[in-house]
């Protein structure tokens, strides 16, 4: 047990090599980090930890060069103030990043990446032997045995993750990110990346390391920053260190009056109205099932990439599945496409509404009728433009949608209205079940106070609402019941009814981080 | 904030943005034609003076000959604009028209079945039309390649029909329409103009349009609006088709011949260019059908322009291509100028 020995000294003697003080960076009118500070020591392992979005990845993009701060902001390395404006910066102080999803050449060997812009040549004629061996040396270092003239895209997860690491240790880096590096990897190449971290922090390297896993964290660290809403919330010395304290600074803040349950008894003895069972696509989701019930608003949370919504785009029809029921109102339905599914009435909002929601440069009446033109057209396709426009016109004001006209682009309008343009089009269709994921990422107070009061007006309607976010203060307090998804299952169920795990943030991070079960 | 009430001022009224997008290449047509009626008109009398009025370039005559060119590419460009605004493109539409001119041909020869001559060009157009949206929607190839390979493939099929040889018919049942008016109106620029008033019905005014416009804006999101999108593809390549052929049929029509290696060779190129020319944008999802016929008929004044003052053969290539890039680069400048004020 070097590692607690070495660390329990809560870094006396050790000093203090990298600081970022007062960091803030704004993306339009976005605040995602906010006067956040962050010391780290040499030869340390300290994890950064937060909810998604808490503003982990983007200080650590601020580190590497990739995103420029915002203007006051500090970075002092090794004793000096330092500017980092482009990657290279970066590289030149020693500090390497290995982002979650791996930035290698696969057609290139496992040489040329390792060696990628500093490439060994005569001349201009690039040396494969001698950088061949050089490869071959740095990997042996590391213990690895993979062939350094094989091409990437031969390699697994694992061993490609492996050669960004010795990459970053060929260029004697001093301080190493990773970001979320053991998403891919099983338990056994899990325990040789961390075995290779504390030989690093043994050789003298400071790892900053970003999880949401808790009992990584817990065994990994010699100290714990947590990041909250893009604001630092402290940091904890390894004694201080349990999965407990890191998930209350994590959540930390007070449920706001400002959500609202649709009704205040729980819902699950009214009827089941709708229906999944063993929803599969043998990749990202694995055998999920379960029920709505008449009223009642269901959650689904659970860390980014764990499954939410590639479980609902399966259910929507949008992907392939490779097993799966679907039952509305105790009628099962075949759904092969998104235009099955809302013939079914199952509609689902997206949580990218620009990519894969809106027609920008259409009009806002156009957006909101393009799933019932068809149905309101007339000698076989002729548009009904008047009723369009009626249909637009009480979108627009059942909704508070602020346009200049319906006939605006969509693409003009803010977030919000965006948003709520697009939720105009799936409720336009009469839903039965409604999906929304991510239904309020990015937008305003208003807007958000305006789709609360849709979830609210759906489920009293009896339609089933199943609410997908990362915002945790909002699962809890408008779903009667959440489940909490972890790496492709439903890993567990939080509510308010007698006998359930309660329904509270705590919980929800806890199921979803597995801070307990896999802990011990 | 500032790029906000930017972009909040580009407010779109369909009608008027249609109009003012249409209007955007109208200047260059008018400026184009000035110019032509100027330079004819000195070369025809020497001075300056009376070159405005002596030009022969904006007779009667002369006008309706270059509607009477333009009306086969305007027609080849209304299909066109239908498979670009899908974010596509179908550089098969000169060798579809040689190909259904040619069966067209084959077909009044026939005995007893000469009349079905224009329907066949039709037929013909449309069926190889489909089998490109069939490629590109359900194989998912790519609408370059599928229609780069038919562009040569159809333009094979079209001799092979003929035995590689020129097939006439001087009494061909059809032939009127190349050759004839409809109330003083020639019946090419009556087909042409109707074709384009069609057109802006089916993509103004009926659900079919409104798809074809969601399909070319973002095809991800036109999915998971419940838009079936291989079936909106294979019916604008149909489109496509059926509108090549119908330019095969005009074709044929005024020459009482096709021929499989001559007939539409790089016609598609000028579809093309009328389609850019209009303001449709080249990845799809905006744009007008007005804005093609404005562009159809800039090419044609070009063209005639160019041969009315004298301009060599060589020139009037160069030319073409520097007045197209040109007027598109002077269009974005003007869009992008815009937008930012």
């Amino acid at each position: 047990m070097d590692q607690t020995e070495s660390a329990t000294s809560s870094g006396g003697g050790r000093q203090t090599i990298l600081q970022m003080r007062n960091v803030s960076k704004t993306y339009g009118s976005a605040r995602a980090l906010n006067g956040v500070s962050l010391n780290v020591r040499e030869n340390e392992i300290h994890s950064l930890t937060g909810e998604n979005g808490a503003g982990k990845s983007t200080l650590m993009k601020i580190l590497a060069g990739a995103v420029a701060p915002d203007p006051g902001s500090e970075i002092w390395a090794f004793g000096r103030r330092v500017t980092i404006h482009r990657p290279q910066d970066a590289a030149a102080l020693g500090i390497s990043i290995i982002y979650q999803e791996l930035s290698l050449s696969p057609n290139l060997s496992v040489a040329e990446n390792i060696y990628l812009g500093r490439e060994l040549s005569h001349g201009s004629i690039v040396n494969r032997s001698k950088m061949n061996v050089g490869a071959r040396n740095v990997l042996n270092r590391l213990g690895s045995s993979i062939n350094a003239s094989s091409p990437v895209s031969s390699l697994s997860i694992a061993e490609r993750q492996l050669v960004e690491i010795a990459r970053a240790v060929h260029v004697n880096s001093r301080i190493l990110i990773m970001d979320e590096p053991t998403t891919a990897l099983s338990e056994r190449e899990t325990d040789r990346l961390f075995a290779l971290m504390h030989q690093f922090r043994q050789d003298g390297i400071a790892i900053i390391y970003i999880s949401h896993r808790m009992n990584e964290v817990y065994q990994l660290s010699d100290r714990v920053s947590v990041l909250r809403d893009g604001e630092y919330v402290g940091t904890l010395e390894r004694d201080k260190i349990s999965p407990d304290t890191i998930v209350r600074m994590m959540v930390g803040r007070e449920l706001s009056s400002f959500y609202k349950k649709a009704h205040e008894t729980p819902r699950e003895r009214e009827p089941v109205i709708f229906s999944v069972r063993d929803m599969s696509d043998g990749k990202r989701v694995k055998g999920c099932s379960f029920d709505v019930h008449r009223g009642e608003v269901l959650g689904l949370a659970g860390l980014v990439g764990a499954g939410r919504t590639e479980l609902a785009r399966l259910i929507y029809g949008a992907d392939q599945r490779i097993s799966g029921t679907i039952e509305v109102n105790g009628s099962k339905k075949e759904i092969r496409s998104p235009a099955e599914a809302i013939r079914a009435g199952i509609v689902y909002l997206t949580e990218d509404r620009k990519r894969l929601g809106l027609f920008l440069e259409m009009s806002v009446s156009e957006n909101i009728n393009v799933g019932v033109i068809e149905q309101d057209a007339r000698f076989g396709g002729f548009l009904r433009r008047g009723m369009a426009r009626r249909r637009a016109g009480q979108s627009v004001k059942s909704l508070s949608i602020r346009t200049p006209s319906i006939n605006a682009a969509v693409g003009a309008l803010s977030g919000g209205n965006q948003q709520k343009a697009l939720l105009a089009r799936l409720l336009e269709l009469k839903p039965r079940v409604l999906f929304l994921d991510e239904p309020t990422r990015g937008i305003d107070i208003g807007a958000k106070s305006d789709i609360y009061r849709v979830v609210d007006k759906m489920a009293k309607e009896n339609i089933a609402v199943v609410v997908i976010s990362s915002e945790l203060p909002e699962l809890v307090g408008i779903c009667d019941r959440v489940l909490v998804m972890r790496e492709g299952k439903i890993a567990g169920e939080v509510g308010n009814a007698p006998g359930k795990t309660p329904l509270t943030q705590e919980n929800i991070i806890t199921i979803a981080t597995a801070a307990f079960s896999n802990a011990n | 904030m500032v790029a906000n009430t930017a972009e909040a001022k580009t407010v779109r009224r369909p009608f008027l943005t249609a109009a003012i997008q249409a209007l955007g290449m109208l200047p260059i047509l008018i400026l184009l034609g000035l110019t032509f009626q100027i330079s004819s008109g000195y070369i025809e009398t020497g001075s300056l003076s009376s070159a405005l009025t002596g030009g022969r370039f904006m007779s009667w005559q002369n006008l309706s000959i270059v509607a009477a060119q333009a009306s086969i590419n305007t027609v080849l460009a209304a299909g066109m604009t239908f498979v670009i605004l899908t974010g596509g493109i179908d550089l098969s539409v000169g060798s579809i028209l040689a190909a259904s001119a040619m069966l067209g041909l084959i077909v009044s020869l026939l005995p007893h079945y000469s009349f079905l001559g224009f329907a066949a060009c039709l037929f013909t157009g449309l069926i190889l039309g489909l089998v490109n949206g069939t490629l590109i929607a359900l194989l998912r190839l790519p609408p370059f390649i599928v229609t780069l390979g038919s562009l040569t493939a159809v333009r094979g099929v079209a001799r092979l029909f003929s035995n590689d040889r020129t097939v006439f018919n001087s009494e061909l049942s059809f032939a009127f329409i190349g050759n004839q008016t409809f109330y003083g109106v020639p019946w090419l620029m009556v087909i042409a103009f109707s074709v384009i008033v069609i057109s802006w019905l089916i993509l103004r005014r009926t659900v079919l349009g409104v798809h074809i416009y969601a399909v070319g804006g973002n095809a991800d999101a036109a999915r998971l609006a419940g838009i079936k999108v291989p079936v909106i593809l294979i019916v604008v390549y149909g489109i496509s088709g059926l509108l090549a052929g119908l330019g095969g049929a005009m074709s044929a029509a005024r020459l009482f011949a096709a021929n499989g290696v001559q007939l539409g060779q790089s016609y598609e190129l000028d579809a093309i260019a009328a389609v850019i020319l209009g303001g449709t944008s080249f990845v799809g999802g905006t744009g007008s059908i007005w804005g093609t016929l404005i562009g159809a008929l800039i090419i044609a004044v070009l063209s005639n322009g160019l041969i009315l003052t004298g301009v060599s053969d060589i020139w009037q290539y160069i030319i073409k291509g520097l007045v197209i890039i040109g007027a598109v680069g002077l269009d974005r400048y003007r869009l992008a100028r815009a937008t930012r004020s």
